[in-house]
């Protein structure tokens, strides 16, 4: 790539203190406002009572770690991707498997309801996003009318529909996120400001506007404008990865979960992070975080097999959940809030009938 | 794309965003703080997780029964 309008002296060694200069800066001008802590004000908040929730159901059938998973707005239906390559679409109330797809790729890191409920988006190591409608007869071969949107130059790591069928957003090992047209996979919008792999995105609610947030392997979480490509805010008070970042419900915040064992509470009208949810006991990374409907709740997934409950606004810790026997690689809650949804690397040897099967499992908690 | 820009470029393009951001505007945190906390409690009642869901309403709970696909 050409560089342009290089200034006499200007070094790298130079470039980086200004750089450093302004972060300085920024810290300083965030501070002035930094009167208070978020649990300082939550004290008034009446306190939560014992939290107890215990799996419901397991939806099994991946041969291999679930890495991704979505709900749909039906609040029954799940999509869930995996290592092997397989995508399995499952409703949840009952378990059953209501369509399989073999992607020609392994590590398929990303997937995602549509709106609709009409289609699913999935991608990993084939660089792409693609999206297969959904159809009713369960006997068609859904890669026949598979549709190839995104393209990257390196893994897809994350993607989600807009508020509609027609346009998806990914991120990607290429460091950059995008926005395109599904109809046509045209690149409508491209994202740069990331300086390593992105590995999570989620769009602001829709009362919100038309912004989203971005964290990656550079340590920042970025939040930008959807119409002009511009980063608007950034943050860098992880000390690891960002592995997954989400909205709180009202669309004034947003938490991570980092490999740095903590989630942080980022709040965009302070514009600073105000809550860590972390203890000395907690040294494994957060791979996967998602609020309960009311925001009162961050559920987060770790590579310790265990998920975590946090009073998001108290900032302490009301429940461990055990349930996996490894690594929780994603945690979503239902759209209507009576339940989550948690993916992990479970590897389950049965033996049956002479043959030895290995089982992945998906569990649906509940109060 | 980032992968391929040289350290110079990433540092420009950081030096760029800063400039910009130094100039955000900002709220103090105990007006955001207490407008996060009112967000919940006025929400926390319609949140299942919180305020619980009725044994009958739960369709995770009890397998079994009629469902209507």
């Amino acid at each position: 790539m050409a560089c342009q309008g290089l200034s006499k002296g200007e070094t790298v060694s130079s470039l980086r203190a200004e750089s450093e200069n302004l972060k300085a800066k920024l810290e300083e001008e965030r501070s002035k406002l930094h009167d208070v802590e978020l649990h300082q004000v939550a004290e008034k908040v009446e306190a939560l009572g014992q939290f107890v929730m215990k799996t419901r159901r397991t939806l099994k059938g991946h041969g291999n770690k679930v890495l991704c998973m979505d709900w749909c707005r039906d609040k029954r239906r799940i999509v869930s991707s995996s290592q092997d390559g397989k995508v399995i679409v499952w409703d949840a109330y009952t378990t059953n498997k209501e369509h399989a797809v073999t992607m020609p790729c392994t590590w398929v890191m990303a997937c995602a309801y549509a709106p609709s409920g009409c289609a699913i988006a999935c991608g990993g190591l084939d660089n792409k996003c693609s999206v297969y409608p959904l159809s009713l007869d369960k006997n068609e071969n859904l890669s026949a009318k598979k549709k190839s949107v995104a393209m990257h130059t390196n893994y897809l790591s994350s993607c989600s529909f807009t508020n509609s069928d027609m346009q998806l957003l990914t991120s990607s090992g290429d460091g950059t996120c995008a926005l395109w047209d599904v109809e046509s996979g045209q690149l409508l919008q491209s994202f740069h400001g990331h300086s390593a792999d992105v590995l999570s995105l989620n769009l602001a609610p829709s009362e919100t506007g038309n912004t989203f947030v971005s964290g990656g392997c550079d340590k920042k979480a970025n939040v930008w404008d959807m119409r002009s490509g511009q980063n608007i805010q950034s943050f860098e008070t992880h000390e690891s990865d960002i592995n997954c970042v989400r909205y709180y419900p009202s669309g004034d915040a947003f938490a991570t979960g980092s490999d740095d064992a903590t989630c942080r509470l980022y709040d965009l009208r302070a514009d600073r992070e105000v809550a860590i949810y972390s203890k000395e006991s907690i040294i494994f990374g957060a791979s996967s975080v998602d609020f309960s409907l009311s925001g009162r709740l961050l559920f987060a997934g770790y590579n310790d097999y265990t998920i975590n409950v946090w009073d998001v606004l108290k900032g302490t810790r009301v429940a461990i959940l055990f349930g996996h026997e490894n690594r929780v690689s994603t945690v979503r809650v239902s759209p209507d809030g009576t339940a989550f949804c948690s993916g992990s690397w479970d590897n389950t040897l049965r033996r049956w009938a002479g043959y030895s099967f290995r089982f992945v499992y998906c569990c649906i908690w509940t109060l | 794309m980032a992968r391929d820009m040289s350290d110079k470029d990433i540092l420009k393009m950081e030096i760029d965003q800063l400039q910009k951001e130094v100039k955000t505007a900002r709220e103090p945190v105990s007006k955001t703080a207490k407008e996060l906390c009112d967000f919940v409690e006025t929400q926390s009642a319609e949140d299942p997780l919180i305020k619980g869901v009725p044994e009958d309403k739960n369709p995770f709970k009890e397998k079994g029964g009629c469902i209507i696909t």
